[in-house]
């Protein structure tokens, strides 16, 4: 079984077709990434994913349980999405730390949120502040954050804000962490210990979907690669055969700016 | 020399009236002032357009002239003085116009602090599974706040000012107490000295009020 089902997903915007009939599953523990130039859906792919978007049509099911299907209007709930969402992390290019926090409390806010709704919250309340301030902590230091945690967004470099918004988004432990270009804000030297990372993560076999314009990265962090163009996945397999074997004349096209 | 504590004593009774009409002005244009930003703000169109107008009437004609329709329109038309007699009477229809006037101007305030927040921000709070209450509470408001201090002190010292308006409809504030003294009041007449004295009482005024508010603009500084 899959740990992620996508079928037939379209999407327009206005009068645009942006994604045209996606498909592609994802096996636990194993790493897609999302690579194609600039326009061709990618993005507006993993947002569909997160619920940012509403895709016109098609399924989206996790653990074998049907998250999204534009046939089925009981999953297309307002309130449902809300819980539906926390399968999936999301990982923007642009970071979106909460500036008003330290690195330790935007990692901490959402699952104190949540905490909230816990029925034993009143009477636990100490504990399950204290457990979710640990766990924070710990996922700070995993990402090699140990003395940056009382410190302000505006007061870290971008490697470490991305760094800070994985720890943040790996917190309430979602099924599928996805990426959106993380690493696009970021010049060449901070692009690296932010890909040590996510390199890290797949070592421990996190599920991860990631958007990225990295080849050589893609290439060797990847189980599993697709290309898409135009809103359509033009190619999908193993990263050996998209980046040593495209079958198709559009990727290998792709593929030939990066190798120059 | 005499006369020093007679009119500092009615300069002060008419200041008190000043700062009553201010604080009651802010207590009640503060929140109207939301409840019209997320009016003109409303994907439904009817709320949209209904606030927008109301907006553009307030901000486009003056606050001297909507006091006096607000205050004489009832007696003198409908026949009915919603407003009660004497300075009560003159005090809530002075308040009721002040309170409709500085929410309008808030609400853009508000409405530009709102819209400066970048997406990114609710669609981070949205992935991390928040109700869009706690994306306004916990992650919105205080930097909208932020960014909203300097325009509202700026509408915070010009009402101090503004105050002074409700002379034309005799509110009995401090410019009304100075004036007194001109026309004859206490047995002095004829003096404009008094009138210089109310600048004072504005100047230290609005002196505080710019060091506060610049206080609370530093506090803010902690985050950018």
């Amino acid at each position: 079984m899959s740990i992620l089902e996508v079928k037939n997903i379209s999407k327009s915007f206005e009068n645009t077709k942006v994604l045209k009939d996606i498909n592609f599953t994802l096996e636990k523990g194993e790493v897609l990434s999302i690579i194609g130039s600039s326009g061709s859906g990618k993005t507006t792919l993993l947002r569909c994913l997160n619920f940012l978007e509403r895709p016109d049509r098609g399924i989206i099911k996790v653990n074998d349980e049907i998250l999204f299907n534009s046939e089925d209007p009981n999953t297309l709930k307002e309130a449902e999405i809300r819980k539906k969402r926390l399968h999936f992390g999301l990982v923007f290019q642009s970071f979106n730390l909460f500036p008003q926090y330290t690195a330790l409390e935007n990692v901490m806010l959402a699952k104190q949120l949540l905490a909230k709704q816990l029925p034993e919250y009143k009477t636990d309340k100490k504990d399950i502040l204290n457990d979710i301030k640990n766990q924070a902590e710990e996922l700070l230091i995993q990402m090699g954050l140990h003395d940056r945690m009382s410190n302000y967004p505006h007061q870290l470099s971008g490697g470490q804000c991305q760094r800070v918004a994985i720890a943040r988004a790996l917190a309430l432990k979602p099924d599928i962490l996805c990426f959106d270009e993380p690493t696009s804000a970021l010049d060449p030297e901070l692009t690296g210990e932010v890909l040590k990372v996510i390199k890290k993560l797949s070592e421990q076999n996190t599920t991860m979907i990631i958007v990225t314009h990295e080849m050589s990265f893609a290439k060797d962090v990847s189980n599993q690669v697709i290309f898409m163009d135009d809103g359509y996945v033009l190619e999908c397999g193993k990263p050996s055969q998209i980046f040593d074997n495209p079958a198709n004349e559009r990727t290998r096209q792709f593929l030939s700016h990066y190798n120059q | 020399m005499k006369q020093l504590p007679i009119v500092i004593g009615s300069l002060n009774i008419g200041f008190l009236q000043t700062l009553k009409l201010f604080f009651v002005t802010l207590i009640g244009s503060f929140p109207l002032g939301l409840i019209i930003a997320f009016g003109s703000m409303s994907r439904f169109a009817p709320v949209k357009y209904i606030s927008k107008l109301f907006v553009w009437i307030i901000r486009g004609t003056p606050l001297m002239l909507q006091m006096m329709i607000i205050y004489y329109f009832p007696g003198l038309v409908l026949h009915n003085n919603i407003w009660g007699s004497g300075e009560m009477g003159r005090f809530l229809a002075a308040s009721v116009s002040f309170i409709i006037n500085y929410s309008c101007y808030f609400s853009e305030i508000y409405r530009g602090g709102i819209q400066s927040i970048p997406i990114g921000q609710e669609e981070a709070g949205l992935v991390l599974g928040m109700t869009k209450s706690q994306i306004f509470f916990k992650v919105t408001l205080l930097q909208m706040i932020k960014r909203i201090v300097p325009p509202i002190s700026n509408e915070i010292i010009t009402l101090v000012k503004d105050t002074s308006l409700a002379r034309i409809i005799a509110l009995q504030e401090i410019i009304w107490a100075g004036q007194s003294f001109l026309k004859g009041s206490h047995g002095i007449s004829g003096a404009i000295w008094p009138l210089f004295f109310t600048m004072i009482y504005y100047l230290v005024f609005s002196g505080i009020l710019t060091v506060l508010l610049g206080k609370l603009e530093k506090k803010l500084n902690y985050f950018r």
